[in-house]
C-alpha cells in the first residue's frame, strides 16, 4: 500500500476518535451536571437577591446574576437536568415509536405497510417545529408537552428510516431461513431483523438528541415549553430578552451552554457515523 | 414537463386533506368546550347555545368535518376567535412578508454557502478548510433565535447599523435573514465541499489539467457546474427546517410573517386559526419539494429521461 494511502488513512481514523471523544466526553459532563445539580450549584437557583440584581460577572456571582438577582451559573446548572431530560425522553419514545412502526410496516407490508406509510408520509409535510408548536397549543405549556411534542415530531422520520433497512433486510437469507426453522414474526423480527437496524437508528438518534435541544429550546424561548421561574435554558433565553442591551451576560451564557449540549450531540453522532458507516462520510 | 408538473400539483389537495383530518382529529379532541371558549368568560349559558348552535357545533362530528372540508375548498376556513371571521384574508396578508424571508434566506445560502465549500475543498486540509470546517460544526449547534439575539446586540444596538425589529424597509431584512440562514449556509457548505472534493478526483478533472488548465479554471469551468445538485437538495431537504425556523425568527423580530401569527394563534388558543396557518405551513412545503424536483430534472439532464 503506499505510504500516502496510509498515512490518508491514519489521519481519518484519529478525526473519528476525535469527534466521538469530544462528544462524549461533553456528554459526561452534561449528565453530570444534570445528576448532580443543586449539590454542586453555589446558590439556590431561585433564590432572588434585591441588592443583586444584573450584576455583571464577579468572583461571587462567576456568570452575574439575573434581573431579580438569581445567581446565573446556579440556574444553568440545576436547567441541565430540564433540557437533558425532555431531549433524552423525546429520543427515547421516538426511538421506540418510530422502530415499533417502522419495523411492523416494513416486515409486514402489504395494508398496514400502506396505512402506516401513508400517514407517515402526510405528517412529514408539516415542518418539525411548527408541528411542537401545534401539539405544544394541544397539550399543554410544561416539560411533558414539549416532551410529547418534540416525540411526535421525530417519530415519522425515524418510522421511514426503520421500514427502509427492514425492507431491506427481509430479503436477506438469514430471515429465509429462520422461517423455515419455524420462527414466529416476532422473534424474528426482535432477534434477527432488529438488532442488525440497530445502528442505523442510533446514529439517527444521537443527531436527533441535538435536534431535541434545539427545538425544546426553541418552545421554551417562545414561552411554549417549560414555564418559569424553572430555569430551563430557552426559557431563560426568552426571560432575558428585554436586557439584550442593559445585560448582555444574560443572554450570553444560556446560549452557550444550549450550543455546546448541541454540539456534543452532533458531534457524538458524527463520530459513530464515522466509526459504523464510513461509505456515508461527507 | 407540464404532465409531470401536472401530477405533482394534483397530489396537493390530496395530501392537504389527509392533513386536514389528522389535525381535526387532534383539535377536536382537545378537552374543554368549544362553543363556551369562543363565546367569551362573560358569555351566559343562552349566549354559549347561541354560538353553538350559530358555528354548528351542536351537529354530529362526522357531518362538522364534512363542513369544514367543503369550507376549506370555497375559501372559508372557518370561525376565528382573533379576526372574527374567516382567518384566510388575513393569513394572504401576511404570507409576502414570510415568503419574502425565505427567499432571502435561501438567496444569501446560496451567495455565502456554495463559495465557503468550494473554498474548503481547494484548500483541503489547510488553514482555510479547517476554519470553514469549524464553522460549520459550530453553526450547526448554535440556536438561530440566539444567534438573532447576538447579532441584534452586536449589528443593532452596539453599531446602530440595522433596525432590530419589526418591518421598516429592506434593511430590516437583514439580521433575521442571517439568523434563520446560517443553518442552511453550514449545510450546504458542508455538502458543496463533499462533491468538489469527489469531483476534482474524476477523470475529467485530470483531462483539462493535463491539457494546461490550471486548478483554478477547472474548478470554476467544470466542477462548479455540478455544486447545483448539492445546493437543490439542501433547500429540498431543509424546506421543513426554513419555515418552521421562519416562526421562531419572526416572533423574536416581530416580523409581521404568518408564524408570528401562529405563535399569536396559539397563545389565545384560537385552533381554527392555528389549523389554517399549519395548513398554508404544509402547502407551501409540498411547492417547495415540486420546485425542487422541476430545477433537479433542470440541472440534471439524466433524470429527465427516467
Amino acid at each position: 500500500m503506499p505510504e500516502a494511502i496510509v498515512r490518508r488513512r491514519r489521519r481519518g481514523a484519529r478525526r473519528v476518535n476525535l469527534f466521538l471523544w469530544v462528544g462524549a466526553t461533553l456528554l459526561v459532563g452534561f449528565v453530570a451536571l444534570a445528576v448532580l445539580g443543586e449539590s454542586i450549584a453555589p446558590y439556590d437557583p431561585n433564590a432572588q437577591d434585591l441588592f443583586a440584581m444584573l450584576e455583571a460577572p464577579s468572583e461571587a456571582h462567576l456568570l452575574g446574576t439575573d434581573n431579580v438577582g438569581r445567581d446565573i451559573l446556579s440556574r444553568l446548572i440545576v436547567g441541565t437536568r430540564f433540557t437533558l431530560s425532555i431531549a433524552l425522553a423525546s429520543v427515547f419514545l421516538a426511538g421506540i415509536g418510530g422502530v415499533a412502526l417502522g419495523a411492523i410496516a416494513g416486515y409486514f407490508g402489504g395494508l398496514i405497510d400502506r396505512v402506516v406509510t401513508g400517514i407517515i408520509d402526510l405528517l412529514l409535510t408539516v415542518p418539525n417545529i411548527v408541528l411542537a408548536i401545534a401539539l405544544a397549543s394541544v397539550a399543554g405549556a410544561s416539560a411533558t408537552g414539549l416532551t410529547i411534542a418534540i416525540t411526535a415530531s421525530f417519530v415519522p422520520p425515524l418510522a421511514r428510516l426503520v421500514r427502509g433497512r427492514v425492507i431491506e433486510l427481509r430479503e436477506e437469507d438469514f430471515v429465509a431461513a429462520a422461517i423455515t426453522v419455524g420462527m414466529s414474526h416476532t422473534r424474528i423480527l426482535l432477534r434477527h431483523i432488529l438488532p442488525n437496524a440497530a445502528t442505523v437508528v442510533i446514529i439517527e438518534l444521537s443527531l436527533n438528541a441535538g435536534q431535541a435541544v434545539l427545538i425544546g429550546s426553541a418552545l421554551g424561548f417562545l414561552g411554549l415549553g417549560v414555564q418559569p421561574p424553572a430555569p430551563e435554558w430557552g426559557t431563560m433565553l426568552g426571560a432575558s430578552r428585554e436586557y439584550l442591551t442593559l445585560a448582555p451576560h444574560l443572554v450570553a451564557a444560556p446560549g452557550v451552554a444550549i450550543s455546546l449540549l448541541v454540539l456534543a450531540f452532533n458531534a457524538f453522532g458524527d463520530g459513530l457515523r464515522d466509526v459504523f458507516d464510513p461509505a456515508s462520510r461527507n | 414537463m407540464i404532465e409531470f408538473l401536472a401530477k405533482r400539483f394534483a397530489t396537493i389537495p390530496l395530501v392537504a386533506l389527509g392533513v386536514v383530518t389528522i389535525l381535526f382529529i387532534i383539535f377536536k379532541s382537545v378537552p374543554g368546550d368549544e362553543a363556551a371558549f369562543v363565546a367569551g368568560a362573560t358569555a351566559t349559558q343562552v349566549e354559549i347555545e347561541a354560538v353553538r348552535v350559530q358555528l354548528g357545533l351542536d351537529r354530529p362530528l362526522l357531518e362538522q368535518y364534512a363542513k369544514h372540508v367543503s369550507g376549506l375548498v370555497t375559501g372559508d376556513f372557518g370561525y376565528s376567535t382573533t379576526f372574527r371571521g374567516n382567518p384566510l384574508p388575513h393569513i394572504l396578508d401576511r404570507l409576502p412578508a414570510t415568503l419574502a424571508l425565505a427567499t432571502a434566506a435561501i438567496l444569501l445560502t446560496i451567495v455565502v454557502g456554495i463559495p465557503a465549500g468550494v473554498l474548503a475543498a481547494a484548500y483541503r486540509n489547510r488553514m482555510p478548510d479547517y476554519l470553514i470546517s469549524l464553522s460549520v460544526v459550530g453553526l450547526l449547534a448554535i440556536p438561530n433565535f440566539w444567534l438573532g439575539m447576538i447579532l441584534i446586540a452586536w449589528l443593532s444596538v452596539g453599531a446602530g447599523l440595522l433596525p432590530s425589529f419589526g418591518d421598516t424597509g429592506p434593511a430590516s431584512l437583514v439580521i433575521p435573514t442571517i439568523a434563520l440562514a446560517a443553518r442552511l449556509i453550514a449545510l450546504l457548505a458542508r455538502m458543496t465541499r463533499g462533491v468538489v472534493i469527489e469531483e476534482l478526483r474524476k477523470d475529467y478533472v485530470r483531462t483539462a489539467r493535463a491539457k494546461g488548465l490550471s486548478k483554478g479554471l477547472a474548478l470554476r469551468r467544470h466542477v462548479l457546474r455540478n455544486v447545483m445538485i448539492p445546493t437543490v437538495t439542501v433547500i429540498g431537504l431543509q424546506a421543513g427546517y426554513l419555515l418552521g425556523g421562519s416562526v421562531v425568527i419572526e416572533r423574536l423580530f416581530a416580523w409581521p410573517g404568518i408564524g408570528d401569527l401562529l405563535l399569536t394563534a396559539v397563545s389565545v388558543r384560537d385552533y381554527t386559526l392555528v389549523q389554517a396557518i399549519v395548513l398554508i405551513f404544509v402547502v407551501a412545503f409540498l411547492v417547495i419539494n415540486i420546485a425542487v424536483e422541476v430545477i433537479y430534472r433542470f440541472v440534471n439532464p439524466r433524470l429527465r429521461y427516467a
